[in-house]
């Protein structure tokens, strides 16, 4: 394993679970880890970088491109460098129905952005994403792990006075 | 109560660990399966019992476990697809949530059937938490020698590895889902060859929804023809349906497959009726991709009978005038919807999901969102519509995978209900325009 020009490695606790990932499938089917460590990748810079996907490119022994094809096809990894919280918006039918558009433009006037834009204290980036299998509780965003449902106005004030302290 | 299958146990406290789950029963399928079946014997069960594919496209799971290829000396593999993406469909991420051993379980017995030693969960990225749920259950069914080498001492060895997706609707797919699972873009792949045949690192390969698998601890502890005699005709068994939009109780509900549209549109047992001071519209009863039908035809068919939560009485009348089950996604909309804008939102969605493969779908799904924006926003001419239904019939059927049919058919069968509506946007586009504006038939034209 060497490392890239710019010193882009993962800490050694993230090198041990990308390791153990590698390790869950067949003699030769590395590639397989290709997803899950971006996941990881993604996890530690918070975006990826070129640099970071030649480096994870290097750790499963393919090639380069064939990570950035697979960086692009994918919705959940971010080419650009994103804020603190990424808040990914549910845009489909079912969050629509329960007024998933006003509670997004109330979103999008709180945080003074677009889509795909970060607030300029670097706090929020906007994403917007297709249906988040959550359509009984819609609407919904999600940032990182977290489910935030039932939205409402209101509930979108108080989530984002929350994340800005 | 209707019987539950899946969910008799979800609301006891602790399930998702393995103590509790255990003290409900819990694997106790895989001690009958492993100690005193062959595997054959396990898939004989499966194909009495007539469980059909609960993902969407039905196909019956036992019947897909037999044309499993088995050459001497090439590892078998099952992978479960948890990609769970489709529209108002939300079940799968309910029950891996709330009852993750259940899925666990299934696994095991679907594997040992199979003679996969190495099976794997496809989970959508966005559900990490799950994941981290799944993993735990793993680990502790792991601790209690259910999994791993030597399970219970029968020489069976099995590993299971979760895997997550990276955001791609397509990857439900079950061929799109493999290459994603080799670390590639989700394409779907051209079949033949089958995955029973060449599937995952190109060795034959079962995938099956999260629902289907889950079906089986209850099917080897009381039979195939018990699960059989549940449900109605080639509907056996239980179904999760994913109740959504603009009824009193959306969740996820389990019911006897058979039981009427109206019970469990109305019922209080289910979604509970149409949200207060407002009527039913039009249903789309099995996710996204399935045919939008108008309120007159969803609690009878077009012969006046009733319509029932099945296979063939959702799909009676065909396209002309039936649906499908599909995923369960039971998307509910009352009067205040307006068709045209969520046939537009839809198609937004199969746009941006198009894989690129295939022109038609990729093109198509594009010219039909651009159509539909146009009409939506007040500037539509009426040669849009036909316009529509040519594109639509261009992409269906002219495409490696089905996501092209799915595009296809939402947009379809929303011009065929609700002509009107389109009409109405296109001749008064400036009432069509106003916030909020929804087409209420003639009447509102003053």
């Amino acid at each position: 394993m060497t490392e890239s020009p710019n010193l882009v490695a993962f800490t050694p606790e993230r090198l041990e679970k990308v390791k153990e990932i590698i390790a869950r499938y067949p003699e030769g089917r590395q590639k397989s880890a290709l997803l899950p460590v971006l996941h990881v990748a993604q996890e530690q810079w918070g975006w990826l970088s070129s640099e970071v996907m030649d480096y994870v490119a290097g750790i499963l022994s393919i090639e380069p491109v064939e990570v950035y094809e697979v960086a692009t096809f994918y919705t959940m990894y971010h080419l650009d460098p994103v804020g603190k919280h990424v808040i990914e918006y549910c845009r489909t039918g079912p969050c629509c129905l329960m007024g998933g558009e006003d509670v997004y433009g109330h979103l999008k006037n709180k945080l003074g952005i677009d889509a795909g834009e970060t607030t300029s204290d670097g706090l929020f980036t906007l994403k917007e994403v297709e249906c988040l299998a959550a359509c009984g509780w819609g609407p919904v965003f999600q940032i990182r792990e977290q489910f935030y449902m039932n939205l409402t106005n209101d509930k979108v004030d108080q989530i984002i006075e929350e994340l800005s302290k | 109560m209707a019987r539950k299958i899946l969910t008799e146990h979800i609301n006891v406290p602790g399930i998702e660990t393995f103590d509790v789950y255990r003290k409900q029963g819990g694997y106790t399928a895989v001690e009958k399966a492993i100690k005193t079946m062959t595997p054959e014997e396990v898939v004989e069960e499966a194909k009495k019992s007539g469980v059909r594919g609960r993902g969407g496209a039905g196909f019956p799971m036992g019947m897909k476990w037999g044309f499993l290829a088995k050459p001497e000396g090439v590892p078998r593999y099952l992978v479960c697809n948890a990609d769970e993406s489709e529209p108002g469909t939300f079940k799968d991420h309910h029950l891996m949530k709330c009852i993750p051993h259940l899925l666990i379980e299934g696994m095991i017995i679907s594997s040992f059937a199979l003679g996969a030693h190495k099976s794997f969960i496809y989970v959508r990225g966005e559900l990490m938490y799950v994941i981290r749920i799944l993993e735990k259950a793993i680990e502790e069914a792991k601790a209690q020698g259910f999994l791993g080498k030597n399970i219970l001492g029968s020489g069976y060895d099995l590993e299971l590895v979760v895997q997550p997706g990276g955001g791609a609707y397509i990857c439900g797919e079950e061929t799109a889902l493999l290459e994603s699972l080799e670390g590639k873009r989700g394409n779907p792949r051209n079949k033949p060859p089958f995955p029973a045949v060449k599937g995952l690192y190109q060795s034959p390969t079962v995938v099956n929804n999260v629902e289907s698998i889950s079906n089986m601890p209850w099917i080897i502890n009381n039979g195939g023809d018990a699960y059989a005699a549940i449900g109605i005709g080639r509907s056996t068994g239980t179904k999760l349906i994913s109740a959504s939009g603009h009824i009193q109780k959306p969740g996820v509900y389990e019911i006897e497959l058979g039981v009427s549209v109206d019970e469990f549109l109305n019922s209080d047992e289910y979604c509970g009726g149409i949200r207060k001071g407002h009527y039913l519209k039009a249903l789309v009863a099995g996710g996204s991709s399935v045919p939008i039908l108008p309120a007159h035809l969803i609690t009878k068919t077009a012969n006046g009978e009733d319509r029932l939560m099945s296979y063939e009485s959702l799909s009676d009348g065909g396209f002309a005038t039936g649906t499908m089950l599909g995923s369960g996604g039971f998307i509910v909309f009352d009067e205040t919807a307006c068709i045209v804008r969520n046939t537009w939102n839809f198609s937004r969605f199969y746009h941006h999901e198009s894989c690129g493969q295939c022109s038609p779908c990729r093109e198509g799904t594009g010219w039909m969102e651009k159509v539909l924006h146009r009409i939506e926003h007040g500037h539509g001419s009426m040669h849009d519509i036909d316009l529509l239904v040519d594109i639509s019939k261009k992409i269906e059927g002219n495409t490696i995978c089905p996501l092209g049919d799915a595009a296809a058919w939402p947009v379809a069968s929303a011009i065929r209900h609700f002509r009107d509506e389109f009409v109405w946007h296109i001749t008064h586009p400036h009432e069509a325009t106003q916030p909020g504006a929804v087409y209420m038939g003639e009447m509102a034209l003053v």
